[in-house]
């Protein structure tokens, strides 16, 4: 591979890296919100609103129901509202976010469904708002399951951003695709092969190890 | 201190209702240890929970230190909770939290300073002898420190009542006793009133002053431990109390016994002693004043909280009259007396 073709595969790591990065940052600022809403309306959870609940619940499987080369073609129009293009590296993050944040969510609701209810008990008998019992109880109790969960949606978010690259998205798998396919440059598609089970693997056991760093449960 | 009035529990299902508490009246003085027992099922977790509200009563009031909880919003009930701690069998800590962490929660969500905090967890981690484990996550504690971290964190807000939901019964016996203990040192030291919900007559017995007998969701016996335990009225609370005071042997139970006195039988006697009463020399009593031979066919002695408690069967032989004047002897004790019958002599 000469080195025009490493700059382009590190320009493309970049790209890549970006896309993934704010894509999760931000679907996580949705996700986890919408996670706790979710959870705490349930029947028999603290504030119970089947309403909220089941709304919500239809929002969030008619997005994850929604293949992603589906979505990000369907909001186009949402993307040009946000960023002002519906093409480019930015572009892709708004469909790469939409598509995300009700993963997370979804995860987050299960890790907070496993909480003991004994602790949750324990903490309104001493008097806990449910904003207390949000805040310092259901996330920090489910903290090392949550990273393990957002471990989970980077690496959904790595292949996905190789899918919005195909859509004048950049990044690793537009590389793939553009060098390694059509022009048949077979080194191209395998380094860029290389370089996303490295990245998946590196968030992977970064993930691994920030959870066990956070679970106290079993020492 | 509390008091349940009418308060009545239904768990409204498709399948049917369920009556978890039928109407329940209780009244539980300030400063005294208060038991609830059943079996699993009986109602008695509901009943606890009836206290702070974690279970909202279907009808009835519940007043606690005077207030009426059943009435108050939800705000107002999460400042009266401050003032009733509770503990759980499964001690249902916050794993995320080291022991002090733990102790500090009731008191950071009062919004206490971060010094006043410091001072009140270092007070209640020697009130429990933890002082060495602050720093330790609860994985890390054995089951009986699990629950001094629980019965620490209940305390930190200065509670006037504290419920324990089967404080004990995930716990060795050993670990029961010095759990026991430490409530008892509480109760005495910070004159807390305690409400403890078991199914060990033990626990019962160890530290409840009154106590109440639940079952079906109605309570069927309720009053002093130690009337509670000489003379049990309801099945339920006898078998209870068999538990502790030790049933009778199956080889008396299984003698043929008569009613009547008959020429040649023996009378068979149960005795039980109660208090001071049980330090009376009554069988050499017996053998001095009377023709009568006794011989002790079984005997039991524990203690209820600070009471001495005791039972005797004993086997009184001699001739009609003696036996006679020997069974008034006995009734003028002060003990409880009861006649098991006559076993004929050549039985």
């Amino acid at each position: 591979m000469n080195p025009q073709m490493l700059d382009l595969l590190l320009q493309s790591f970049w790209e890549t890296c970006y896309m993934v990065f704010v894509s999760t940052a931000i679907s996580t600022l949705i996700g986890i919100p919408l996670g706790v809403i979710l959870t705490v309306t349930r029947k028999n959870h603290i504030l119970p609103n089947p309403t909220i609940n089941q709304v919500l619940g239809v929002i969030v499987n008619a997005t994850r129901s929604t293949p992603f080369i589906i979505l990000m073609v369907a909001i186009i129009p949402l993307t040009r509202l946000i960023v002002g293009t519906s093409i480019g590296t930015t572009a892709a993050i708004v469909p790469l976010t939409i598509s995300a944040a009700p993963f997370i969510a979804r995860i987050i609701e299960g890790n907070l469904l496993e909480i003991n209810p004994g602790i949750i008990e324990a903490a309104q008998s001493m008097g806990a708002s449910p904003m207390q019992i949000i805040t310092k109880v259901l996330l920090p109790e489910a903290m090392h399951s949550i990273v393990l969960g957002v471990t989970l949606a980077i690496v959904s978010l790595i292949g996905y951003s190789a899918m919005a690259g195909t859509l004048g998205g950049g990044g690793l798998g537009d590389l793939a695709i553009r060098y390694g396919y059509q022009r048949f440059q077979p080194d191209v598609m395998i380094a860029t092969v290389i370089v996303l089970i490295i990245m998946v693997q590196a968030m992977q056991s970064l993930g691994d190890h920030v959870s066990k760093k956070l679970n106290k449960n079993k020492l | 201190m509390i008091k349940l009035v009418n308060v009545e529990k239904t768990y409204y299902s498709k399948a049917g209702d369920i009556h978890a508490l039928k109407t329940t009246n209780i009244e539980i003085n300030q400063g005294e240890i208060f038991g609830i027992i059943g079996l699993s099922g009986a109602g008695k977790s509901t009943l606890v929970r009836c206290i702070n509200m974690l279970e909202k009563p279907t009808a009835g009031q519940v007043y606690v230190d005077g207030q009426e909880l059943t009435s108050m919003s939800d705000a107002q009930l999460r400042k009266a909770r401050q003032n009733i701690g509770m503990i759980f069998q499964h001690f249902n800590l916050l794993t995320s939290r080291t022991v002090a962490q733990n102790i500090a929660f009731p008191l950071e969500i009062q919004g206490k300073s971060k010094a006043e905090i410091d001072k009140r967890v270092k007070e209640m981690l020697e009130l429990v002898q933890l002082e060495d484990r602050g720093d330790y996550y609860p994985s890390q504690l054995s089951g009986g420190q699990k629950q001094r971290v629980g019965i620490a964190r209940a305390l930190a807000s200065n509670p006037k009542v504290l419920l324990c939901d089967e404080a004990t019964s995930a716990l060795d016996p050993q670990t029961t006793q010095s759990i026991l203990q430490l409530l008892k040192d509480i109760n005495e030291k910070l004159h807390l009133t305690i409400v403890m919900i078991t199914h060990q007559m033990e626990v019962v017995k160890t530290v409840c002053d009154r106590v109440a007998v639940i079952e079906n969701g109605i309570i069927i016996e309720e009053g002093n431990m130690v009337d509670i335990f000489s003379n049990p009225q309801h099945p339920t609370t006898k078998e209870f109390t068999k538990t502790v005071t030790g049933d009778i042997p199956d080889a008396i139970k299984r003698k043929k016994l008569s009613p009547t006195y008959t020429e040649g039988s023996s009378l068979l006697a149960q005795l039980t002693f109660i208090g001071d009463s049980a330090d009376e020399p009554v069988v050499s009593g017996l053998i001095k004043r009377f023709d009568v031979e006794v011989s002790i066919l079984f005997g039991n002695i524990s203690e209820l909280k600070n009471t001495p408690y005791g039972t005797l069967i004993v086997e009184i032989e001699g001739d009609h009259a003696a036996i006679d004047k020997a069974l008034q002897y006995l009734k003028e004790r002060d003990l409880k007396l009861e006649v098991l019958g006559y076993e004929s002599a050549n039985a």
